[in-house]
């Protein structure tokens, strides 16, 4: 097998160094209970041309873009990823590279992720960023956890406009903990209403989600002065990091804690993941971040350099009092986003987010005047909310099968938004495609 | 062994040090300095190929807009050379051998990258009807079955995007579980432990109850007896354990934790060592974690993206993350209605392109997984053997897929494990695993994996022997290393007490 | 790493199994780590210090001091009131190592039962205590 690299002959001549007979020895002191009774009942091995086809079927039967016409974001967006991207991390060694513990020899990757922490500050608006989370949802729930820690309360209040699927994902991280959860509608304009918050109750932070999961844009500037009073922290999160290429940003608004999903920045949604879970905060809670940091340094020559810092947060040094559990994060995704923050610049980003917003506008004034309702009227990015008329589920359902997934139905996550769905323009949205949607749809 | 060059002096090319540094194989070929991103920008560059405007601009009223995007702008050229540049600053696994103990850094196949990038695999949006999925799908739970058979457990979860990510999902379903029967609040682990056990355990709102590990090195069941009680949810183990032996009390001690109504968790980091040979679920595990990035090949990407799926019990399949993968007639879809599961972890399914790769990785080595885990545990021994009198050795009997040792014998010189990691550099290696498990002090924890090659693996230990011998003779070359790399020991002090994270 | 002969006891100080020292002749008592523990841990990195007017309990946690790759929780010798910590250690965490008995000292304490001090090592049993960890 080409992965294993010992001849017979080199085999045996270890055995003989290490003074066993067999290898069969070498597992001796395995006790009888312990052994597997059956040799491994997997499939033969597959050779290289054997398994490119198996793949290939597998991978011809998913719907590839080209010919299907996507209109759904919900956290996983189509965007235009540059070659230069894939090309760059196809460099063995950004993407076979342990850890940079030893940072002698992992300089790429350090000052890369310092670069990248520093982008993701810069885009955000705030003051420090980590290495990376897991995914928009786990950086969600790391960033409560942060909060409850910071200001030693045990309530939190979320936006039922935050994604479902990263509500659920916080409900199974709460679930051991004993800390309550305030959930706090929307309202008719598609935005958090937040005097619902119970009386007397000063949770430890306020999170939404802006862009929130309809696509509108929370109204958050205000709020942040009057979470101060009460000691309660703000937190802004996101699937669509591309939208502060435009808006204002967490940081200008006030928020404490930004995170969210990086997917946007040039990763591929790859069925869900990986993914990238943005992080970041003002710089006095620095010592509350969970997660991975880079920082600057100086070398025994007084060169520059970097290395992982500040790591007695983390589980390998403080074990059961870390901030956080986490160990392995999404380094190479880290190293994606920076590439394509890096690519498009301050230039290229605008016109990106530029983009988005008008092509979005554009299908919602297009549906708008094919008679179709917008219940939400809130400034959106790329993402927001369409009324169909009782029975579009066949429609949709008919529509799959011509290759165009219009929209995403909201009912399954909000029953009370029944015959609505979440529609999605990116710049990878044509025009033509957009009028033949609507054409289709009226 | 005497070296007729002595008396020509030291520093020469001749010299005694010329003739070390020649054995050395760290040379610098042509890698150039690179500058910070900002550095280089200028204003009005760009490396994006803006895509056509086919619809109008549509009013954004100011008080909405960001102040401006204070980012650099490239063109495209520009950034490829940095980032080439700044790759050429990293050791991969594709420069040399990385002896990582407990990371188990083996060969990442390059048929599993091009196989991972087909654009129906990148181009899938997760929410789409499971009948558009069904490759995906079909994926997906084959690997579950896979990894069931591998590990002997009896269903898996494939969504937990690492190690730690498994083991927090791991005690949460300690805590379902536990909830229906009445809440318990500690949990045992063993003092070899990797740090995530304890910090996992903690999220859970678990007290950690560590237990010693005995003289051989492994656990002993009266000393769990002694301290499982019904307060104890269970216990947390990794076997083969972070000393690199097998637990061989594992059954037994999984008997006791069981009969008093607890859970058996195992870390299942260092399941290369015995795959196609143990069965985890005849030692009494009622979960496990895999990490897909360390056993199953998948690239470590500077620290992730990884896997790291959760293998239970039967018992305990009604806990495990949703949505499950099941069939349904000839196809398979997505089962979100599990009333006990809890909950889900990740936003999606787990960390799909990742999952790929170890799919692919199985495929390719079918039955072969078997010797896998042979010979990584013979390239273990090999370095164990030869260098036990070069390095002090805590235990010494035969191990499993690494081997550790200590400073011990270079404590004399005043030299540490540190410097002798750091001289390893100079001579072409990763460093080993150092300063875990905490049980050992001093601790070097090499393994090397199946992936090394007999001549690779000599040339390893010639140059540990190398340096042991130059820390007899000239303490200051390891003190003073690495010494060929373009950046030396970086002042990690400076960089805690000021941090400066951004730029 | 020092040996036991180099390290530094301060005269007329009290110690705590913790290695922690405590100097109860000012008005206040005064309360910092010994020259062993700031030894053990290395360069320091930062101190965390409590509030001023929290109070604890004896061998509660009130602190934590961190080198780059070690943290060590500081234990209240004794139950007391915090009334002043050493800010200067905020900027020069460095100040432990260097003058763990001056300079670097932590907090002040006024303790609420003055008795408790009777519990505490003189030099000559914290030595012993040293000396035995050494075995």
């Amino acid at each position: 097998m080409r992965y294993i690299p010992h001849t017979e002959e080199e085999i045996t001549s270890m055995m003989e160094a290490v003074g066993v007979d067999s290898l069969d020895e070498l597992f001796s002191d395995i006790p009888e209970s312990c052994h597997r009774k059956n040799e491994l009942a997997l499939p033969e091995a597959l050779t290289e041309w054997e398994l490119d086809d198996h793949i290939r079927q597998l991978a011809g039967s998913m719907p590839a873009s080209s010919e299907y016409k996507s209109f759904i974001g919900a956290g996983s967006y189509s965007h235009f990823i540059p070659a230069v991207i894939p090309y760059l991390l196809g460099r063995s060694e950004f993407s076979t590279a342990y850890t940079p513990y030893q940072p002698e020899i992992s300089q790429g990757t350090l000052h890369a992720i310092y670069e990248y922490q520093t982008l993701v500050s810069r885009l955000l608006g705030m003051e420090i960023a980590n290495a990376s989370m897991y995914d928009g949802a786990t950086a969600l729930a790391e960033a409560l956890l942060m909060a409850i820690r910071i200001t030693k309360k045990d309530d939190v209040a979320i936006s039922m406009a935050v994604h479902p699927d990263y509500r659920r994902v916080i409900e199974a991280y709460f679930r051991p903990t004993g800390y309550t959860i305030h959930y706090l509608p929307y309202g008719k304009d598609g935005r958090t209403m937040y005097d619902t918050i119970p009386e007397k109750t000063e949770p430890a932070c306020v999170a939404v989600q802006s862009p929130n999961f309809f696509g509108c844009m929370e109204e958050v500037a205000g709020i942040a002065g009057i979470l101060n009073e009460q000691k309660t922290l703000l937190i802004v999160s996101f699937t669509e990091p591309l939208a502060y290429g435009l808006y204002k940003t967490p940081g200008e608004l006030g928020a404490d804690i930004a995170c969210g999903e990086g997917q946007s920045l040039g990763i591929p949604r790859s069925y869900g993941g990986p993914g990238l879970g943005l992080f970041s905060s003002k710089e006095k809670y620095m010592r509350y971040m969970p997660g991975r940091i880079v920082g600057q340094t100086t070398d025994r020559r007084s060169n520059r350099g970097f290395v992982l810092t500040l790591s007695t947060r983390e589980q390998h040094i403080r074990r059961e009092k870390a901030t956080s559990n986490i160990c392995s994060n999404q380094s190479l995704c880290a190293l994606t986003a920076c590439m394509y923050m890096a690519t498009a610049g301050q230039t290229g980003m605008r016109e990106l987010a530029r983009l988005n917003y008008d092509k979005s506008e554009y299908l919602k004034e297009e549906l708008g005047n094919a008679g179709f309702r917008i219940p939400f009227s809130s400034p959106s990015f790329n993402e927001f909310v369409v009324e169909f008329p009782e029975g579009f589920e066949d429609l949709h359902r008919h529509l799959l099968k011509k290759k165009i997934f219009a929209g995403l139905p909201l009912e399954p996550y909000y029953p009370e938004l029944k015959n609505h769905y979440l529609m999605c323009a990116t710049e990878t949205n044509k025009k033509e495609d957009m009028d033949r949607l609507v054409r289709e749809v009226k | 062994m005497r070296n007729g060059n002595q008396q020509k002096g030291r520093h020469g090319p001749f010299g005694q040090r010329g003739k070390m540094m020649e054995q050395q194989s760290c040379k610098t070929g042509s890698v150039l300095q690179e500058e910070m991103l900002w550095e280089k920008g200028r204003k009005g560059k760009t490396g994006f190929s803006l895509p056509q405007r086919d619809v109008k601009s549509y009013p954004l009223d100011d008080s909405h807009t960001r102040a401006e995007l204070d980012f650099p702008d490239l063109s495209e050229v520009e950034v490829v050379r940095h980032y080439t540049r700044l790759s050429q600053w990293n050791f991969g696994l594709d420069t040399g051998m990385y002896p990582l103990g407990s990371c188990t850094m083996k060969y990442n196949p390059k048929i599993n990258e091009k196989l991972a990038a087909l654009s129906g695999f990148t181009e899938a949006h997760p929410l789409l009807p499971v009948d558009h999925c069904q490759g995906a799908l079909k994926l997906m739970y084959d690997l579950e079955r896979y990894l069931a058979e591998i590990t002997g457990m009896d269903a898996v979860s494939l969504q937990p995007a690492a190690g730690a990510h498994g083991e927090l999902t791991g005690m949460l379903m300690f805590h379902a579980y536990h909830q229906k029967k009445g809440r318990r609040k500690k949990i045992i682990i063993p003092d070899t432990a990797h740090g995530t056990n304890p910090a996992s355990a903690s999220f859970c709102g678990y007290t950690s109850v560590s237990v010693k590990s005995g003289k051989k090195g492994i656990l002993l069941p009266e000393a769990v007896a002694e301290i499982m009680d019904e307060d104890t949810a269970g216990i947390m183990v990794t076997n083969p354990n972070t000393l690199g032996f097998f637990e061989e009390h594992i059954r037994e001690i999984s008997d006791i934790v069981h009969s008093k109504g607890g859970l058996v968790y195992g870390d299942g980091a260092n399941m290369n060592a015995i795959m196609g040979i143990a069965d985890m679920a005849g030692s009494g595990i009622d979960i496990l974690h895999l990490n897909l990035h360390k056993t199953f090949s998948t690239p470590h990407g500077g620290g992730g993206p990884g896997a790291g799926p959760v293998c239970v019990s039967k018992e305990l399949a009604p806990f495990l993350p949703v949505p499950r993968v099941r069939k349904d007639g000839d196809g398979y879809v997505l089962d979100h209605d599990n009333p006990d599961s809890v909950g889900k972890v990740h936003s999606f399914f787990g960390n799909f392109g990742v999952l790929v790769k170890a799919y692919c990785y199985i495929l390719s080595m079918g039955r072969e997984l078997k010797k896998v885990s042979r010979i990584s545990v013979l390239n273990a021994n090999y370095i164990r053997t030869k260098l036990k009198d070069v390095l002090h050795i805590p235990y010494d009997r035969p191990c499993m897929h690494e081997c550790i040792f200590t400073d011990k014998k270079q404590k004399a010189q005043k030299v540490t494990t540190l410097d002798i990691a750091k001289r390893l550099i100079d001579y072409g290696f990763h460093p080993p695993t150092v300063y875990f498990p905490l049980v050992v002090s001093g601790a070097i924890m090499i393994e090397p994996t199946e992936t090394e090659s007999k001549a690779e693996i000599d040339r390893f230990i010639d140059a540990v022997k190398a340096i042991a011998k130059e820390a007899e003779e000239d303490p200051s070359l390891l003190t003073g290393s690495p010494m060929s790399t373009r950046i030396g020991r970086l002042d990690e002090v400076t960089a805690a007490r000021k941090p400066c994270l951004t730029g | 790493m020092k040996e036991i002969n180099e390290l530094i006891l301060e005269d007329g100080f009290l110690y705590s199994t913790q290695h922690e020292w405590v100097n109860s002749e000012a008005e206040s008592v005064r309360i910092g780590i010994t020259d062993y523990a700031q030894d053990q841990l290395g360069e320091i990195v930062f101190v965390e210090l409590p509030e001023v007017g929290a109070t604890f309990a004896k061998e509660d946690e009130f602190g934590t001091v961190e080198s780059v790759k070690a943290v060590s929780e500081l234990y209240m010798p004794i139950d007391g009131e915090v009334t002043a910590v050493n800010t200067a250690l905020e900027d020069a965490p460095e100040l432990v190592n260097q003058q763990p008995y001056k300079d670097g000292w932590i907090i002040d304490v006024r303790p609420s039962d003055p008795s408790q001090l009777k519990t505490l090592l003189s030099k000559d049993a914290y030595l012993d205590l040293l000396k035995g960890t050494e075995k």
